[in-house]
This record gives C-alpha cells, sequence and structure tokens, in this order.
C-alpha cells in the first residue's frame, strides 16, 4: 500500500482536459517537424508525434479502484507498448497500429456458456456504466506504470452469457489483420496472440474490460477497441484487441507458454520473490517517474493487489504456478 | 607473413623526401585530405552518439524508459563501433593506403569508451551498483555473463593498445588483438542473448553478417598469402 507523498500533483496543478488537449494539438505540429529531422539520425530512438487525441469516453471514478499512485503521462502510456503485432520495439505499436481497423468490431463469446453470442462493440460499451479506475501495471520486463483506465468489471459481460457448470476456465483472443501488423509477419509468438484466465480470476471485479483511457476511447496501440486488464499479473496478461472471449472446461495454452514454457507460466501473477529465469522481478522502474538518481523501487506482492486477491491462490505453491 | 600490421607503418605511404627539398614533409594522407583531418573527422563521429544522447535529454527524446534506451543505444554504438574498427584494416587493402592503420587504436578505443557507458549505465540504472545484486545477476542471467567476458577483454585490448605495450609484446601483441574478434563474438552473442526472449534476430543477423564478411575476407587474404 502506497501513501499520497508530497510529490503527488495537487488537485489545482492537473491540467483540464481541454486544454490539455489544445497543448497536445501544439505539440503534435512541432513535433511533425522534429520528427522530419531525427528520422534520417536513429533507427532506436525516433521523435513521436503525439497520437491523435481520442473520441471522449467518461468514467464515473471509482475510489474503491483507485491507486494513489501518480498516473503515468498519457503520452508514456501511449507511446511505450509491447503489442507484438505491430513489432516487437516499443515505438513500433505507436508508429503502425493507426492502420488497424476498430469499427466495425464483433467480440464472439463461446465455448461453455447458454448464451453464446457476437456482440457489437456498441453493445458492449452500453452493457455496463462506464468506470474509470487507476491501477498499476507492471511489465514482466520490470517496469511499471499507473493507468487511469475506463471500463467496466469483466464479469459483467460474462454474466450476460451465463456460463454453464463446466466452464472453468476464459480463453482470449487478439485480432489478427495482418495489412496492419507486420508482426504477423514473424515468428516471435504463436499468432493469434491467446491469453487464459481461472473463471474465478476472470469474474474478481479488479479484473476490468477497458474500453478507454484518461477520458477518451483507446488508442489502438494500446488495445482498441477493447481490452482486458488483470492488474496483479503481469502486463502480458491481459490481451489486448479482443476479438473473442471462450469459456472452456481445460485451461487454455496462452501464446507464452507455447512460445517459452520455462519462462512463462499460465498464472503470471505479479511476485517479487519469484524471478524470471533471466532475470530478477524483485524491483521495478516506474515510467516517468523513476529517473537517473532513483534507485530501482520494489515490486509488491500481486502488484499491491493482495489485500483483494490473494485468497484466489490459497494453498497453492506459488513457485510452482508461475 | 604478419596479417595485422603494426601501428608504425604510417610513413611508408610518402613520398620520397628529396622530391620537395627543404619543406616540411607532408603527413600521410587518405585520398585528398591530410590525415589530420581525417582524424578530427573519426573524433567528431565517434563523439556524435554521445552529443545526440545529450541533446536527447535536454530536448525529453529519450523517450517513456530513458534509462533503458541509454543502455541499449550505448549498445548498440559499441557494436558499430567494433565493426568500424575491423574494417580499417579491409580499407587499407582496398586503397593500398598504409595510413588507415592510423585510424585504428582510434575506433577500437571509442569501441571500448561505448562498451564503458553500456556497462556503467546497466550497474548504475539496472542494478543501483549493489554488488550482491550484480553477482547474483551475473550467476543468473547469461546474457549478463557473457557482457561481462566482452567487456573484460576489450578493457584489456584498450589497457595493451599503447605504443609501450606494442613494444613489450612485440609479434604477442598481435596474437593477443586478433582476440577482437572473439570480442565480437561475445558481443553478438550478448546481443542475440538479449533479443532471444523476443525471437526477433533480425539485427543481430546484420551485424553479425557484416563481422563475418569482415573475418571471411581476412582469413581469405592470409590464406592467399600463405600460398
Amino acid at each position: 500500500m502506497r501513501f499520497r507523498s508530497r510529490h503527488d500533483p495537487r488537485p489545482s496543478e492537473i491540467t483540464p482536459l481541454a486544454i490539455y488537449q489544445q497543448r497536445r494539438q501544439l505539440l503534435q505540429a512541432g513535433l511533425a517537424g522534429a520528427a522530419l529531422g531525427a528520422a534520417g539520425l536513429s533507427s532506436t530512438a525516433r521523435a513521436q508525434p503525439a497520437p491523435p487525441v481520442g473520441q471522449a469516453l467518461p468514467g464515473k471514478p471509482n475510489p474503491a479502484f483507485t491507486a494513489l499512485d501518480r498516473p503515468t503521462s498519457r503520452r508514456d502510456i501511449t507511446t511505450y507498448n509491447n503489442f507484438y503485432e505491430f513489432g516487437t520495439d516499443k515505438d513500433d505499436p505507436v508508429r503502425h497500429a493507426g492502420k488497424m481497423i476498430v469499427r466495425p468490431w464483433t467480440v464472439s463469446i463461446e465455448g461453455e456458456v447458454l448464451k453464446p453470442r457476437e456482440f457489437d462493440i456498441d453493445d458492449l460499451l452500453r452493457l455496463a456504466p462506464m468506470e474509470e479506475r487507476v491501477y498499476r501495471l507492471r511489465c514482466v520486463e520490470a517496469w511499471s506504470m499507473v493507468i487511469p483506465w475506463v471500463g467496466y468489471s469483466l464479469s459483467h459481460l460474462l454474466q450476460a452469457v451465463q456460463p454453464t457448470g463446466n466452464a472453468k476456465y476464459v480463453r482470449f483472443e487478439t485480432a489478427m489483420q495482418p495489412q496492419a501488423m507486420p508482426g504477423l509477419r514473424t515468428r516471435v509468438i504463436a499468432w493469434p496472440y491467446l491469453e487464459g484466465l481461472r473463471l474465478d480470476e476472470a469474474m474478481h471485479p479488479l479484473t476490468l474490460l477497458a474500453f478507454g483511457l484518461y477520458g477518451e476511447v483507446l488508442p489502438n496501440q494500446n488495445g482498441a477497441p477493447l481490452r482486458l486488464v488483470v492488474p496483479w499479473k503481469y502486463g502480458f496478461k491481459s490481451g489486448k484487441s479482443l476479438v473473442r472471449i471462450r469459456l472452456t472446461e481445460q485451461p487454455p495454452v496462452t501464446s507464452w507458454m507455447r512460445s517459452a514454457p520455462s519462462e512463462y507460466g499460465f498464472y503470471a501473477n505479479v511476485n517479487p520473490e519469484v524471478d524470471h529465469p533471466r532475470w530478477s522481478q524483485a524491483t521495478e522502474r516506474r515510467i516517468g517517474e523513476d529517473g537517473f538518481f532513483t534507485p530501482p523501487r520494489r515490486t509488491l506482492m500481486f502488484n499491491g493487489y493482495a489485500d483483494q486477491v490473494a485468497s484466489l491462490y490459497q494453498g497453492m505453491d506459488l513457485r510452482a504456478n508461475y | 607473413m604478419p596479417i595485422i600490421e603494426p601501428g608504425t607503418a604510417g610513413r611508408r605511404g610518402a613520398p620520397p623526401a628529396g622530391a620537395i627539398a627543404r619543406k616540411a614533409p607532408p603527413g600521410p594522407r587518405l585520398g585528398p585530405f591530410r590525415l589530420t583531418w581525417i582524424k578530427a573527422g573519426f573524433w567528431l563521429l565517434g563523439l556524435l552518439p554521445l552529443l545526440r544522447w545529450i541533446a536527447l535529454g535536454f530536448t525529453g527524446g529519450l523517450g517513456a524508459n530513458p534509462t533503458e534506451f541509454l543502455i541499449r543505444s550505448s549498445g548498440t554504438f559499441t557494436l558499430v563501433a567494433l565493426l568500424i574498427t575491423l574494417a580499417i584494416t579491409p580499407m587499407r587493402w582496398l586503397t593500398g593506403n598504409p595510413a588507415w592503420i592510423r585510424l585504428r587504436r582510434l575506433c577500437g578505443l571509442f569501441t571500448f569508451f561505448y562498451a564503458c557507458l553500456h556497462w556503467l549505465g546497466y550497474l548504475w540504472w539496472d542494478r543501483w551498483f549493489e554488488l550482491a545484486a550484480i553477482w547474483q545477476d551475473f550467476w543468473q542471467r547469461p546474457l549478463i555473463a557473457v557482457g561481462w567476458m566482452a567487456w573484460t577483454l576489450l578493457l584489456a585490448l584498450a589497457l595493451t593498445s599503447t605504443r609501450g605495450w606494442q613494444r613489450r609484446l612485440g609479434r604477442r601483441w598481435q596474437a593477443l588483438h586478433r582476440l577482437i574478434y572473439l570480442a565480437l563474438f561475445l558481443a553478438l552473442l550478448h546481443f542475440w542473448l538479449h533479443r532471444a526472449g523476443k525471437n526477433d534476430f533480425a539485427d543481430v543477423m546484420m551485424y553479425g553478417g557484416i563481422g563475418a564478411a569482415l573475418l571471411v575476407w581476412r582469413l581469405a587474404r592470409a590464406g592467399a598469402a600463405a600460398r
């Protein structure tokens, strides 16, 4: 648990959205010029044009799910992404994701449910009231962010399709749009990107179906038009741009389990005591906050959500079930 | 027949002194330029990545994760400088101008310079100079162990790069400095291990391909000379 610190901005210091958006347009004009200059210089650090401002998608703040950490800037959240369909560099998603077609969009809910159904994105946007929740996000690569998501608990959707008694697991499938996703031509992992949760994990109120961030619809690179957010697990568990959700009796084999079974297990709960085979998970670096002179910060058990979720794993060996 | 020429061969390319009597003998040239100017150009080129980072740092251009960017970028430029160093002798063969050799130590030392920044960035930002964490990392991550080996080797080559050491080691100096190919191999292995998590080896292949081409060229020439 973290408390408000003197570094946190006072409410009066937070820029109103309208002004913030004007600033973004100014920046865009300036950065476009800078990008032209820098493009020839390097392939590793391109000056990024700021992503265009999205359509508003307000959510009612939910204080029960609002981390007190300082939110990461919109710019960092939308320009530093892992979305391998668009390439493995952190700036590949923001450069390529604009080509992804996010409307029309349907999500098929199938498998062990009484009411399988293909939902239109507009139906999903109306299914439950939108909430704003500020979650910590811990990437398996030992960096972290704090993101104000907009969405509702996945349980609303799962209840709508009525899981059968056989449903034990939920499998999430990410879209494949070859014309927009150069990464699909590589063999980085098995496509389509598959992730999975146990049904009780998927039904947990913290598990969020997100449609927006910072009060706007999700930018494509962040998983538009809808994605999963499971804040106590490493970021890769939270599938983006979902097209299919399948309830199953058997545990699904996820893309990462197939590609590197010794490195990525089914659970992938944030756990500072269980190292990744190739690096330590004891510490992390908070994007936009931890500078050159800040020591890496300690990673918290279940990413700081132990109070809410530790009971899901009672009696389990978390080292064996990594 | 030695494959690598010692670094003292520069004057051989100069015209006979008697032709331009009384004037100071002109320094060695590379094409139309004096070697001094070329050297200054290489200095500038070598410092360019560093200057660029500083400029990016002041303009907020280091991205969302500046420490990661600096560590990776310094690694990339170590590899680039290493390949440039290895390309110097082939440039000499191509142009027939021995003055190229005068640039080799400079390039090698710039390689070591960027390797040191890379190493320092890791120790500082990744491990916060905590000895226990560094020690554990060395044994836990082959990536780190290989990186340490490559850096240590470059350190040895940098320390023995002086004229004094060339003299002291004599012919053994050349044998020692051929280990630069081992350093290249270790650096590429380090890079490969870094990219292994993402199964994304395009960049590794590119640098590896250039390195392999330079090595094959050298071996083929040595083979031809032996015959």
